[in-house]
């Protein structure tokens, strides 16, 4: 028996040392014969570890009719992710979320962004871009009114709704930022029209109401493109381009609660979680053995085993590690000890019952189930409400001490167990005795 | 069957246990955090240890409002205000890292809507936790019948559940008051964290009593069943918590600022968790079938 035992023994450790490959490999050298860049897959940090801003917008929908509300949140989230985008944060999540009270809200996380105001204003603002002509009764201004730009300017119908998309360009002699303008069919009509109507006259092209570049219309301009040459410097013109690609934002919004997090913090938490994580281990790795002897040893190698898997399935699915989410984890490595706890107890009252190691091991393992399940159920219950209901701080909590609890019940009675009965001590000798019994005794 | 003999003792140490602890969360109430009232909080670390008064007085002068601003470690401070804009943090800022170089680390700002739905959700996820789990036990031991009632089962395990709830909230209250500690979402958790973990530990001696019914509750009255079955469990009940209180304790000394209240609200209620699934919830069962068997004779 035992031998079939230990050859599985054998290979869950081997598993095991694969698995704890997976785990560290995106944590050696790149230059190191072990490292592959296939297998390393991070963790994905949450906001609180890796530093970061979370945003909650609230959408003023009072001007859309409530059937339309969700089309013009997705055109929201949309424009908005374009613009997060374009700042070039590493993976940024931007997600509509409707309220209890029925207040349609949107959710901007930028994980690393350490200037949260340039960010905010970034998402905040709305790029107005409209095309003016020149005002017909200009002559009748007085020369104060001559110097307000708004007023020797008239608006048009062609504004940056019609735009389709802008290109940043360089003049080939010069090296200037040019800007390109494509209009959609609708807007190419409208300058086409505006052109022609103001041959010899000036445009005006007005970003956010002030005017940016006032070309000169030499002839009707056709094919519903347009430039605008202006002294920009290189990274203003950039911006500019991507402020005008992603668009204006379809309803109002206001920024109703924002949390940040400096990447210093983060990285302090993330050591002390880890810190508390390992010593936390070694603390429960001593009394098992101190007090479980044998069977304690093997409870240590399942346990081994279990934070090696939950550490590669955190990478697989992948579950965002938060402070709170570690501590879930380290709280899940005290039920799986719970198992092993029952078990043993188990096991020992057979033995006091006269029964011989081998079937008090197996008794002990199959008693202990029915108080493993049902304990177990009900944490499962209280981890998915907590999921269910809580905000992401305690979704990722519930989530790892829900995985937990799961793989938890797979190592306490397959890995435990397996590795117990491979031992597979027959012997009634005093030592085995001793072995598997418990306290101080 | 000492446990079960002196039951009278035990309940009136966990009645002692309740009313100190309602009486602390009346007298002094939990102090809430951010995450409930609405507010900001925005921490700065400084190159040298800053002036506290100073920058109470430079973001007081900016007139939005009063700041209270506490040293937090050696370089550190946090200033607590109502929930700002984008506008005014920077300006709170700006003030703060006027009397000496830094940098801000931290900054949150929540709207008073959002905490009020935190607030409530939190409240809604506490009681869907016990109604789902007194389901569940009266589910789960539901061929258990006599002498008491599955239900029963269920109700003895809220009972000592609310048991074990009620004095971490105590703690933290006194805590509140004398310390300035702050119930959060975090604290929510730890609370929801407890419940299950003391239905857990009280499901493992119920357990034990429904296998003991099931194979000599003819020959014992159910007094000595219980007994037997909570001096069965107690070595499990004890090392297990023992255990957890171990990681939990090294979350405490280690995990730093953030998990620190977390994980001491998880010790208090693992350690009375502990307590009422032997002292309390069991010996109960028994008081209860004694209280049926009077009324039936």
């Amino acid at each position: 028996m035992s031998a079939k035992y230990r050859f599985i023994s054998f290979l869950l450790i081997l598993a095991g040392l694969g698995i704890a490959y997976f785990d560290a490999v995106n944590f050696l050298k790149p230059e190191s014969f072990l490292y592959s860049r296939i297998l390393s897959v991070p963790f994905k940090l949450g906001l609180d570890l890796q530093g970061g801003v979370h945003l909650t917008y609230k959408a003023d929908l009072s001007a859309i009719k409530p059937v339309e509300a969700g089309n013009a949140m997705e055109g929201l989230r949309d424009v908005i992710e374009r613009r997060v985008n374009a700042f070039g944060v590493g993976e940024p999540l931007v997600q509509v979320e409707k309220s209890a009270g029925g207040d349609q809200r949107l959710i901007v996380e930028l994980p690393g962004v350490t200037n949260v105001n340039e960010a905010i204003k970034m998402i905040g603002e709305t790029p107005f871009l409209e095309f003016k002509t020149e005002n017909p009764a200009a002559d009748k201004l007085t020369e104060e009114e001559k110097k307000d730009s708004s007023k020797v300017f008239v608006s048009s119908d062609l504004t940056g709704r019609y735009l389709k998309k802008a290109i940043l360009d360089f003049d080939q002699t010069t090296f200037e930022p040019i800007i390109s303008l494509e209009f959609n069919d609708e807007g190419g009509k409208l300058f086409a029209k505006m052109t022609k109507e103001n041959v010899g006259k000036s445009i005006a092209i007005f970003l956010d109401g002030a005017p940016i570049s006032v070309p000169n219309v030499r002839e009707e301009i056709t094919g519903g493109k347009a430039q605008i040459t202006g002294q920009f410097t290189p990274q203003e013109a950039k911006l500019l381009v991507q402020r005008l690609n992603s668009g204006a934002l379809p309803v109002p919004v206001s920024l109703i609660s924002q949390q940040s997090v400096g990447p210093t913090l983060g990285e302090k938490f993330l050591a002390k979680g880890v810190m508390a994580g390992i010593y936390g281990m070694i603390l429960v790795s001593l009394f098992l053995i101190l007090w479980y002897r044998l069977p304690g040893l093997a409870a240590v190698l399942a346990l081994g085993l279990y934070t090696i898997i939950i550490l590669a399935l955190f990478k697989l699915i992948p579950v965002t590690l938060t402070a709170a989410g570690i501590a879930g984890f380290i709280l899940s490595v005290g039920m799986a000890v719970d198992a092993n706890i029952l078990i043993f107890e188990r096991m020992k009252e057979e033995l006091k019952k006269g029964k011989n190691l081998q079937s008090a091991v197996s008794e002990g393992f199959s008693r202990a189930w029915l108080s493993i399940r049902d304990s177990n159920i009900s944490s499962l219950i209280t981890a998915g409400i907590l999921f269910w209901m809580g905000t992401s701080m305690i979704k990722g909590f519930a989530l790892t001490l829900g995985v937990g609890i799961l793989i938890s019940m797979f190592s306490a009675i397959t890995v435990s167990r397996t590795f117990l009965l491979a031992i597979g001590l027959k012997g009634e000798s005093k030592i085995s005795r001793f072995l598997f019994g418990s306290g101080i005794r | 069957m000492f446990i079960i003999k002196h039951r009278k003792i035990w309940y009136a140490f966990s009645l002692l246990i309740v009313i100190a602890s309602l009486f602390s969360m009346f007298k002094f109430g939990l102090k809430q955090g951010i995450d409930f009232t609405g507010g900001s909080l925005l921490e700065v670390e400084y190159a040298a240890k800053p002036d506290v008064l100073a920058v109470k007085q430079k973001i007081e002068s900016l007139s939005l409002g009063s700041a209270i601003v506490q040293p937090s470690g050696d370089k550190n401070i946090i200033v607590r205000m109502k929930d700002l804009t984008e506008e005014q943090h920077q300006k709170v800022l700006s003030a703060s890292l006027s009397i000496g170089q830094g940098k801000e680390i931290r900054f949150d700002s929540i709207g008073p809507v959002i905490g009020k739905e935190l607030k409530k959700k939190s409240i809604t996820a506490m009681i869907l936790v016990i109604v789902m789990i007194i389901l569940y036990i009266a589910f789960a031991f539901r061929k258990v019948s006599q002498p008491v009632n599955s239900f029963y089962y269920g109700l003895m395990a809220v009972v000592a559940l609310i048991h074990d709830v009620t004095l971490p909230a105590g703690v933290f209250a006194v805590l509140g008051h004398y310390y300035g500690v702050e119930v959060d979402t975090l604290f929510v958790t730890a609370l929801l964290t407890v419940l299950g973990f003391s239905v857990h530990d009280t499901i493992v001696v119920f357990d034990r009593i429904r296998e003991n019914l099931r194979n000599n509750g003819n020959k014992n009255d159910f007094e000595t069943v219980v007994g037997a079955s909570v001096n069965q469990t107690i070595s499990r009940s004890i090392n297990t918590s023992l255990t957890v209180i171990l990681v939990l304790l090294a979350i405490f000394f280690l995990g730093g600022e953030s998990t620190k209240y977390f994980s001491l609200a998880l010790l208090i209620g693992v350690a009375i968790g502990t307590y009422s699934s032997i002292f309390l919830a069991s010996p109960l069962l028994v008081t209860l079938q004694k209280l049926k068997k009077g009324k039936s004779n």
